[in-house]
């Protein structure tokens, strides 16, 4: 059966496909013959103790590694073997489990670079003050700024990226995929290091997000979160898939209690 | 290791929080009233100040202009993109025998070899980045300290440049109406300042606005997190291509202009100090920051001339204080607020420009 059969199907249709994916460092299997199907507009969670392979999934997927063998396709497309900027352009933007912004820039200059990615001035453009590029530099700007504002950190927008708050800074990496406009949004551990009253933001700011017309990937180790927002969630366990399905059912299934039993205090751990 | 650092009283950061509240139009002000300065420089009583054991007209065009020249090309590359550089002189020399070759052979006018001396020299640039911007920090270092070398080493090894004897016989720009300050002779080396000048305002021009652009914010996320870039959709390898083009045709033109006006041109000229020292000036300055790097290849370039009274000592001493200013101050005299920073983290500095650290996301 087609994707596009599938779709007919069961209604959903699929974003982004993992088969078979397998993904070794030395004798460590990361990611073990993984099959994965994340639906248009669906908040889609990867859960797992830690060293489970979640944030391996995302390298695969956004280029940063090439899995020894499986397919990734996005929106019908292969993406191994793609550099990550290219991955980028067809519409998949992530953030960083430990914060990867740039931290002497400002907050807004980050997201800049993120408008960045959909924009073509190059040198040329540049050095003449092309009106294309003019209005690339406006756009930008003006996105920029009603990202910050979205995430709420429009407050912050002149101030240099690693003076921020930790729970800015992860929102501001939020603002900086955003700004990409991907399809499909890939958030590694966004809460991790927040407070309670913080989580609680953070899932008000992922369902916009897809109320916003976006897809998420969630991966996260606040089970009250993931069980809050989640249509539907994986759980990995040494690299292979031990459950997948609804957050009820993923709750119930004694493979997941097994994989968590004994490694439980990680479930909130960051 | 890392040396201790000493807290100087920093004159200079409040003169920087000074400059970033001035409004424009005070800029401009600032920006004209420096201009002025440079018109007016080789008149003989600021010689007899700046330079009473040299020739002060003479060495303002050279090393003077040129050095600033070039350490303002190879800012964009090593300031601004984080890619560290040692064989600059390379492409100084493409533009110096590209004058000599194009002027004595082909009998081209000064105004048809500039543009071509500049797009030989961003060819070559392209010809060496495309294989080695793959590469990161110390191999980069290392195969453009490979490239300065191999062209010196190939002049001086081709019959057509000359041999070891060089080039003689170059001609100067045709001079133009009878405006003294357009009159390109042997004697009288005004008009090349004031040509080498024209060359540094057109390059700080561009490079104004390339930084205020998707280019500059690329090259600053390159410089940052080359990784992360990446991953937010910057073609990192393109625009460190254009960064090395760039900085490689800024360093063809200063070549030009440079072979107008000496007559004749050897392999000597190009040897590895030159690179040494537009380094040094781009360090020395405060890397990324043109005002600054503007400032460090005029001293790196009068200093010495206006220690000449010293004799044998003056290298001595000019060593000793680039040694100094290293100590006491290694984010460069005028650093940009960015950089300086990143030096205070220590992610900065010779070892690991351009270094980005590739297992940082893989180990989390
Ligand atoms: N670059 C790498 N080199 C070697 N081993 C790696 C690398 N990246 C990941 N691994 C290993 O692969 C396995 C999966 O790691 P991964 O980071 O994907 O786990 P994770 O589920 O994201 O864990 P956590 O919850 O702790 O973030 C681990 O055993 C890890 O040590
Ligand atoms: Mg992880």
């Amino acid at each position: 059966m087609t994707g596009a059969q599938a779709a007919a199907a069961t209604g959903r249709e699929p974003l982004l496909e993992l088969g078979g994916v397998t993904l070794r460092f030395g004798g460590v299997v990361a990611v073990n013959e993984l099959d994965l199907t994340v639906e248009k507009n669906e908040i889609f969670a990867l859960i797992g103790p830690n060293g489970a392979g979640k944030t391996s999934v995302f390298n695969i997927v956004t280029g940063v590694f090439e899995p020894h063998h499986g397919a990734v396709r996005f929106g019908g497309t292969s993406l191994v073997g793609l550099p990550p900027y290219q991955i980028v352009r067809l519409g998949l933007a992530r953030t960083f489990q430990n914060i990867r912004l740039f931290g002497n820039m400002s907050a807004l200059e980050n997201v800049m670079v993120g408008t960045d990615a959909r924009h073509r001035t190059s040198v040329p453009g540049a050095v003449l003050g092309l009106p294309s590029h003019r209005a690339e530099e406006r756009d930008g700007r003006k996105v920029a700024h009603q990202l910050l504002d979205f995430v709420g950190i429009g407050r912050v927008a002149n101030e240099t990226a690693k003076n921020l708050a930790y729970g800015d800074q992860r929102r501001l990496e939020i603002a900086r995929a955003l700004a990409t406009e991907p399809q499909l949004l890939l958030l590694d551990e966004p809460a991790a290091g927040m407070n309670p009253a913080e989580k609680r933001a953070l899932q008000a700011l992922i369902r916009s997000v897809r109320d916003a017309g976006h897809t998420v990937l969630l991966i996260e180790h606040d089970m009250a979160l993931v069980m809050g927002i989640s249509d539907r969630v994986a759980v990995l366990d040494f690299g292979r898939k031990i459950s997948e399905g609804s957050p009820a059912q993923v709750q119930q299934d004694p493979a997941v209690i097994r994989a968590y039993l004994g490694v439980a205090e990680d479930s909130d751990a960051s | 290791m890392r040396l201790p650092r000493v807290q100087l009283p920093d004159f200079v950061g409040a003169a920087g929080a000074v400059w970033q509240r001035t409004p424009t139009w005070g800029k401009w002000v600032i920006g004209l009233a420096v201009l002025v300065v440079a018109v007016l420089a080789p008149a003989d009583s600021v010689g007899r100040i700046m330079a009473p054991a040299s020739d002060w007209k003479s060495i303002l065009f050279f090393p003077i202009a040129v050095y600033i020249l070039l350490a303002v090309g190879l800012n964009i590359v090593v300031g601004q993109a984080g890619l560290l550089d040692l064989g600059y002189v390379a492409f100084f020399a493409i533009g110096g025998y590209s004058m000599a070759l194009l002027g004595v052979d082909q009998h081209w006018s000064f105004w048809a070899i500039l543009p071509a001396g500049i797009a030989a020299a961003a060819v070559a640039g392209v010809v060496l980045g495309a294989p080695t911007l793959r590469l990161r920090g110390d191999y980069l270092a290392i195969v453009t300290l490979g490239f300065g070398e191999i062209i010196r080493v190939t002049a001086n090894n081709l019959t057509f440049t000359g041999g070891p004897r060089g080039i003689a016989g170059i001609p100067h720009p045709p001079s133009v109406g009878h405006v003294k300050a357009l009159q390109y002779g042997v004697l009288d080396p005004k008009p090349y300042y004031y040509l080498t000048l024209a060359a540094i305002i057109l390059v700080v021009f561009v490079v104004r606005r390339l930084e205020n652009s998707r280019v500059g914010r690329a090259w600053v996320a390159i410089r940052e997190d080359e990784d992360a870039a990446q991953l937010m959709g910057v073609p990192t390898f393109k625009f460190k291509l254009w960064a090395f083009a760039m900085g490689a045709a800024i360093g063809g033109m200063a070549g030009v202009v440079w072979a107008s006006k000496v007559i004749s041109i050897t392999p000597d000229n190009f040897q590895f100090i030159l690179s040494v020292l537009v380094l040094s000036a781009v360090v020395l300055g405060g890397s990324g920051n043109l005002p600054g790097v503007i400032l460090g290849g005029f001293l790196v370039a009068w200093l010495p001339e206006r220690f000449r009274g010293f004799a044998s000592h003056r290298d001595l001493i000019f060593g000793g204080a680039l040694v100094a200013l290293m100590i006491f101050r290694p984010e460069g005299i005028l650093p940009s607020r960015r950089r300086r920073a990143e030096m205070e983290e220590g992610q900065a500095g010779l070892g690991t420009l351009g270094a980005a650290d590739v297992t940082a996301e893989a180990s989390p």
